[in-house]
C-alpha cells in the first residue's frame, strides 16, 4: 500500500514542476500576444476550444499527435544511451518512400501481407538510416547529432529524386508521386472516430519502448551505457551492439511513422511527406524528458497546439508562427524548470522509496 | 566570348562566386559557434539566431534606411539569444543541446511572427565592393562583387585564432572549455566566461543572418534559411574548432552549394536533387573520413558534450 | 536585444496597419459570429500570402471577395499539404460555419480535398489546378485554372526584343507539365521573333528556395542570359537579383514591377479576383456552380503586367497584336510542326493543340531551343 502511495506521490511531484512551467509559458505567451495588441484571454479561450474544446477538436488534436509519438521515439530511445539524434525527419521520409514502393510492388497480394510488408519496409528504411548513424558513431566516432541532421537532408534529396525519377507514377502529372496504393492497402480511421490507426500504433510503440527500456535487461544495459559509457564498457557490456540496435529501433519507429503517413494520409509517397513531424518529434522527446511513456501526453499537447493554430489565425489575425512561438516558449521554460526538478517535495516520502532514484 | 557566354568555364567561376556569395553566413555562424564551443558549450540554437538576425536586420534597415544599423541590430538580437542560451544552460542539470533546440524553435518562431510585415517591402541593401575592375568580363566582375561582411569574416578568423592562442582572454576561455574543474580551481567564474563566449557567438550568428537578408539573396522571407545555421554548427566540428579551418570549410560548402545550379545552367539537368545535396554529402564524407572512434578529435574542447 | 526587438515590434504594429492584407493583427478584431445569411468562405494558402507570388495572387482574389456584401471570408496561410489541410478545412466548416472552400494549393486536391468533400457532400469545394474530372471526382467539388502560358508566350515575345545575347534564362521549381508548358510557351514566343534564341532552364527542386533561386539566376546571367523569368512560388528574389545584375526580367503569378523598376519588362499574372467574385455571385444567387472553370486572357483569368519602360515600341506592337488574337480566341500556341530539344517531332505539321486540349496537360518535353533536359 505504501508503495503505491509513494509511487503516486512521486508521480504527482514529478508533474508539479512541468505543470507550473506550462502555466508560466501560457502566461509568457499571453504577455507576448498582449504586446502585439491581442487580448490574451481570448487567445487562451480559442486555444482551448481549438485543441480540446469539443469532440471535433479532440480528434483534430489526436490526429496531429499520432505521427509525433513515433518520431519522438526516434530521439527518446537513443537518448537512453546518451545520444542526441535529430534525424527523425529523414527516417520518416525514407520509411514512407520504402513503404509506398513496397505497397505498389506487391499490388494484388493479400491485404494483411501487403500491410505487414509495408510496415516492415518502412521500419527497415528508417532503421537503416538511424542505425547507420549509430554505427558511424560507434565505429568512426562521428558525432550522431550532426550526422543524423546531414543524413536527413540527404534522405529528403533521395526521396525527391526517386518520386520525380525512377519511382514516379507517370499519371501523377503536376504533383510528382509514386503510384497510389490500392484502396484496400490504406489504413482507415478508428471505429467511431476520425482518427486513423496510426495513433494506436504510436501508443503501442511508446509502451513497448518503455517496457524495453525500463523493464528488460537490454534497457538496463542501455541506460548504463547512457549513464557512464566507460563503466559500462569495463563491465563488459556490448556497447556497440546496444548502440546500433537502439538507434536502429529508433529509426524503425520514425520509419513506421512514414509508413503510416503514406498508408493513412497520402496514399502515396511524395514531397508532402516532408512536413516537419520529425523535427517536432525532437521537441516532444526532449519535453517528455526522453521518457517513452511521457512522449504520449506531450505529443497530444503539441497536437493540440497545432490544432488551435488555425483558430488563432482566423479569428484573431495572429500569424501562423504563433504556434512556433508558443512551442518555443514552453520548451525554454520547461528546460529552465529542470533546475527546479527534485527541489519541490510535496509529500514526505515513506522510507521504502529509494530516494526517488534520481541523480542529484 | 563575344556573345557574353562562358560555357563550361562558367562552372568553376560560379563555384568560386558561389563560394564568396553563399559562404558568408556559414562563416559567421561557424566562427561564432567556434568561440562558444571553445568554452565547452554547444549552441544548436544558432539556426534560430541566424533567422532572427536576418529578420531584425531587414526590419531595421527598412525602418531606418541604414543597412549597417540593421547589421548592428541583428548582432544585438543575436547577443540576446546567446545570453539567453548561456543563462539557461548555467542552471543546474540543463542540457545545452536541448536548450539549443528550444532556442532554434523560439528564434525561428519569433522571427516569422514579427517578420510578417517585412516580407513584402524592400529594405536598403548592404553595398558590395568591386574587386573585378581589372577584368573585361562582366561575369568575373559580378563574381568579384564582394560584400564587406565577407571580408570582415575573413579578417576575423585569424584574429580569433590569434586571440584564442595569445591573449589572456583566449587562455581563460580555453581552460574553461578544457576543464571546468581546473578553471574553477584557478578562480574563474565558469558561467560568466561561457555567457560571454555564447553571447559573442550569438552576435556573430546574428550578423551572419543579416548577410542573408541584406545582401545575398537580399530579401526577407520565411524560407530564407534552409538550415544554414545548423549546418554551420556541423562545419565547426568538421573544421576541428580552428577558426582558419572554419573559413575553408565555409568556402567549400558555399562552392559546393553553387555546383548544382551552375551545372544546370550549362545543360546538365539530370539528377539535380542529388547535386543539390552535394554539400551535405561532402560534409558527411569528410566527417566520416576524419573522425575516429579511438581518440577524441584533435582540437575538441574536452568539456564539450558532443565530443564525449 | 531590447532595442532591436522593441524597434521591430513597433514597426510591426506600424506596418501591420499599412500592409492591408495583415491589418487584423494590430486591431485584434473581435469575432462576431457570421449572420445566418452570410456566406462563409474559406481560403487556404500553402505559403505566406504576401509572397509577391502564388499565394499573394490568391490572397488578392480573396480580398476582392471580402469587399462583396453578404460574405464572411476566413483565411489561413502556411498550411502544409498533409492532414493539416484536411483539419483546417474541417475546422473552418465545424467551428466557423464555412460552406464554400477554396484550398488554393495544387497539392491540396488529392487526397485531402477529395476526402473532405466526401465527408461534407452538402458543401462546395473548389480547387485551383484544373484537376476535376467528371465521373471520377465528387459533384460538390470543382476546379479552376488559367492558361497562364498565353501570358508567358507574350512575355517571350517581349523578352526576345529586349535580349541582346539571344539567351534567356528560366528558373523553375520542378519539371512538371504545368511548368514545362510555361517554359515551352515562353520559348516559342521568343523564337517566334527570332528563331536563334535559346532558353536555359534551371530546376531548383522546390517551390520556395530563395538562396538556390538567387544562385540559379546568377548562374544563368553568368552564362549570358540577359532576360530571366521563372515559375516558382515567390519570384521576388529572382526579380531582385536580375535587377541587381542589370539584366531584364519578366514576372510571374503577380506583378513584381515595383521590385525592378529598370528591368521589369512585363509579366504573366493571375486574375483570381474575377474568378472568385464570379463564383461567389453564383453561390449567392443560387446558381449551380460549374465544376470546371478554365480560361486564359480572353476569359479574363489571366492578365499581363503593364509594359516596363525598357520595352521598345516594336516589342509592344508585336506583343499587343498577338494578344489581340488571344483575346479573340484565334491564336494557337501549340501548332505543328514542333520539335523537342532532342530533335524529335512532338507535334506534327498541320496538327494543332488548342488551349483546352487535354494532350497539353501531360506535357513531358522541352521545346527546341530550350537548353536542359528532364531527369
Amino acid at each position: 500500500m505504501d508503495r503505491i502511495m509513494n509511487a503516486l506521490a512521486a508521480l504527482l511531484t514529478a508533474l508539479v514542476v512541468p505543470g507550473a512551467a506550462l502555466l508560466a509559458s501560457l502566461a509568457l505567451f499571453g504577455a507576448f500576444v498582449a504586446l502585439v495588441g491581442v487580448n490574451p484571454l481570448e487567445v487562451y479561450e480559442l486555444m482551448y476550444r481549438g485543441a480540446f474544446g469539443s469532440w471535433f477538436s479532440w480528434q483534430n488534436t489526436l490526429t496531429r499527435a499520432a505521427p509525433l509519438i513515433l518520431t519522438a521515439l526516434c530521439t527518446a530511445l537513443p537518448a537512453q544511451l546518451g545520444l542526441v539524434i535529430i534525424g527523425g525527419e529523414g527516417a520518416l521520409v525514407l520509411g514512407g518512400l520504402a513503404a509506398a514502393a513496397t505497397g505498389v510492388a506487391l499490388d494484388g497480394a493479400p491485404v494483411a501481407l501487403v500491410m505487414g510488408a509495408m510496415g516492415l519496409a518502412g521500419m527497415a528504411a528508417g532503421a537503416a538510416l538511424i542505425g547507420g548513424v549509430g554505427a558511424l558513431r560507434h565505429r568512426r566516432g562521428v558525432n550522431e547529432t550532426i550526422s543524423s541532421l546531414l543524413l536527413t537532408y540527404i534522405a529528403i534529396a533521395v526521396m525527391n529524386h526517386m518520386v520525380e525519377g525512377p519511382l514516379k507514377d507517370p499519371a501523377s502529372l503536376n504533383k510528382p508521386s509514386t503510384a497510389p496504393l490500392a484502396e484496400a492497402y490504406q489504413i482507415g480511421p478508428l471505429p467511431g472516430m476520425d482518427v486513423h490507426w496510426g495513433l494506436v500504433l504510436g501508443v503501442l510503440c511508446a509502451v513497448a519502448a518503455w517496457v524495453l527500456m525500463s523493464r528488460t535487461v537490454f534497457g538496463f544495459a542501455a541506460r548504463m551505457v547512457g549513464g557512464n559509457p566507460r563503466a559500462a564498457r569495463m563491465a563488459g557490456l556490448p556497447v556497440g551492439r546496444l548502440l546500433i540496435v537502439t538507434t536502429a529501433l529508433a529509426g524503425a519507429a520514425a520509419g513506421l511513422a512514414g509508413m503510416v503517413e503514406v498508408a493513412a494520409v497520402h496514399g502515396r509517397a511524395n514531397a508532402a511527406l516532408v512536413a516537419g513531424y520529425g523535427s517536432t518529434g525532437v521537441l516532444v522527446a526532449f519535453l517528455a524528458r526522453q521518457n517513452p511513456l511521457a512522449v504520449i501526453p506531450v505529443a497530444i499537447l503539441f497536437g493540440g497546439i497545432g490544432a488551435s493554430g488555425g483558430l488563432l489565425q482566423r479569428r484573431l489575425g495572429l500569424p501562423d508562427a504563433s504556434v512556433l512561438v508558443f512551442q518555443g516558449i514552453i520548451f525554454v521554460v520547461l528546460l529552465a524548470s529542470e533546475a527546479m526538478q527534485g527541489r519541490v517535495r510535496l509529500f514526505a516520502p515513506a522510507p521504502i522509496l529509494p530516494a526517488a532514484a534520481k541523480e542529484a | 566570348m563575344d556573345d557574353g557566354s562562358l560555357g563550361w568555364w562558367g562552372v568553376p567561376l560560379a563555384v568560386l562566386a558561389g563560394a564568396i556569395r553563399i559562404s558568408t553566413p556559414f562563416l559567421f555562424v561557424s566562427l561564432g559557434e567556434c568561440l562558444t564551443e571553445k568554452s565547452g558549450r554547444i549552441n544548436l540554437g544558432l539556426e534560430g539566431t541566424l533567422v532572427m538576425g536576418a529578420m531584425t536586420a531587414y526590419a531595421v534597415s527598412y525602418g531606418s534606411g541604414d543597412p549597417w544599423l540593421g547589421v548592428l541590430a541583428a548582432g544585438l538580437a543575436g547577443t540576446a539569444f546567446g545570453a539567453l542560451h548561456a543563462s539557461i544552460c548555467g542552471l543546474e542539470r540543463v542540457n545545452d543541446i536541448a536548450v539549443g533546440i528550444a532556442l532554434m524553435l523560439l528564434g525561428t518562431g519569433l522571427a516569422f511572427f514579427l517578420g510578417k510585415p517585412f516580407i513584402q517591402p524592400q529594405a536598403p541593401q548592404l553595398p558590395a565592393i568591386s574587386f573585378g575592375w581589372w577584368s573585361g568580363s562582366a561575369q568575373v566582375r559580378s563574381a568579384l562583387q564582394v560584400n564587406a561582411l565577407f571580408l570582415v569574416g575573413l579578417a576575423l578568423a585569424p584574429l580569433l585564432l590569434w586571440g584564442l592562442r595569445n591573449t589572456r582572454w583566449g587562455m581563460v576561455l580555453r581552460i574553461v572549455g578544457e576543464s571546468a574543474e581546473a578553471a574553477r580551481a584557478m578562480g574563474y567564474k565558469i558561467n560568466q566566461v561561457r555567457l560571454l563566449a555564447t553571447a559573442c557567438g550569438g552576435f556573430l550568428a546574428g550578423v551572419g543572418g543579416s548577410f542573408l537578408s541584406l545582401h545575398y539573396p537580399g530579401s526577407w522571407n520565411e524560407r530564407l534559411s534552409s538550415g544554414q545555421g545548423i549546418t554551420a554548427v556541423a562545419l565547426v566540428i568538421f573544421a576541428r574548432w580552428d577558426p582558419m579551418l572554419c573559413v575553408w570549410a565555409s568556402l567549400l560548402f558555399g562552392g559546393a552549394s553553387a555546383l548544382g545550379p551552375a551545372l544546370q545552367s550549362v545543360g546538365v539537368t539530370q539528377g539535380y536533387y542529388l547535386f543539390n545535396a552535394a554539400p551535405y554529402v561532402l560534409t558527411l564524407a569528410i566527417m566520416i573520413a576524419t573522425s575516429s572512434s579511438r581518440h577524441r578529435l584533435a582540437g575538441a574542447p574536452a568539456e564539450l558534450s558532443v565530443t564525449r | 536585444m531590447g532595442n532591436a526587438l522593441r524597434f521591430s515590434r513597433r514597426s510591426v504594429l506600424k506596418t501591420m496597419t499599412a500592409v492591408g492584407g495583415l491589418g487584423a493583427l494590430g486591431a485584434g478584431m473581435p469575432w462576431t459570429s457570421a449572420l445566418a445569411k452570410d456566406l462563409v468562405i474559406g481560403f487556404i494558402y500553402v505559403g505566406p500570402r504576401d509572397d509577391y507570388g502564388y499565394n499573394q495572387a490568391h490572397a488578392e482574389g480573396a480580398a476582392a471577395v471580402k469587399a462583396m456584401p453578404g460574405v464572411k471570408v476566413l483565411e489561413e496561410e502556411k498550411v502544409p499539404e498533409t492532414v493539416d489541410v484536411e483539419k483546417t478545412m474541417e475546422s473552418m466548416i465545424n467551428l466557423d460555419g464555412a460552406s464554400l472552400l477554396f484550398p488554393t494549393s495544387f497539392g491540396y486536391f488529392d487526397p485531402h480535398m477529395l476526402k473532405e468533400a466526401k465527408k461534407h457532400s452538402d458543401l462546395t469545394f473548389l480547387h485551383c489546378g484544373g484537376l476535376w474530372t467528371p465521373g471520377k471526382h465528387p459533384a460538390n467539388t470543382g476546379s479552376y485554372f488559367g492558361y497562364i502560358d498565353e501570358a508567358q508566350y507574350l512575355s517571350g515575345i517581349v523578352a526576345a526584343y529586349s535580349s541582346k545575347t539571344k539567351k534567356l534564362g528560366f528558373i523553375a521549381a520542378k519539371p512538371i507539365p504545368q511548368v514545362l508548358r510555361n517554359i515551352n510557351s515562353f520559348t516559342l514566343g521568343a523564337r517566334s521573333v527570332d528563331p536563334t534564341i535559346t532558353t536555359a532552364v534551371i530546376f531548383t527542386g522546390d517551390w520556395s528556395m530563395p538562396v538556390k533561386e538567387a544562385e540559379a539566376a546568377n548562374s544563368l546571367i553568368d552564362q549570358g542570359a540577359d532576360v530571366v523569368t521563372c515559375h516558382v512560388d515567390s519570384p521576388k528574389v529572382i526579380v531582385e537579383t536580375a535587377e541587381k545584375r542589370g539584366v531584364f526580367c519578366t514576372g510571374y503569378h503577380a506583378s513584381q514591377a515595383t521590385l525592378a523598376p529598370k528591368g521589369y519588362l512585363t509579366g504573366a499574372e493571375w486574375n483570381w479576383a474575377k474568378v472568385y467574385t464570379d463564383y461567389v455571385k453564383m453561390a449567392q444567387g443560387g446558381v449551380k456552380i460549374p465544376n470546371l472553370v478554365r480560361g486564359g486572357l480572353k476569359e479574363g483569368i489571366i492578365k499581363t503586367s503593364p509594359y516596363g519602360a525598357a520595352v521598345s515600341d516594336a516589342a509592344r506592337k508585336h506583343a499587343d497584336s498577338v494578344k489581340a488574337t488571344f483575346m479573340d480566341g484565334s491564336f494557337v500556341i501549340y501548332k505543328g510542326p514542333i520539335k523537342d530539344n532532342k530533335g524529335n517531332s512532338v507535334i506534327a505539321a498541320g496538327k494543332e493543340h488548342g488551349q483546352t486540349d487535354i494532350a497539353l496537360e501531360s506535357m513531358n518535353w522541352l521545346v527546341e531551343g530550350v537548353v536542359g533536359s528532364l531527369a
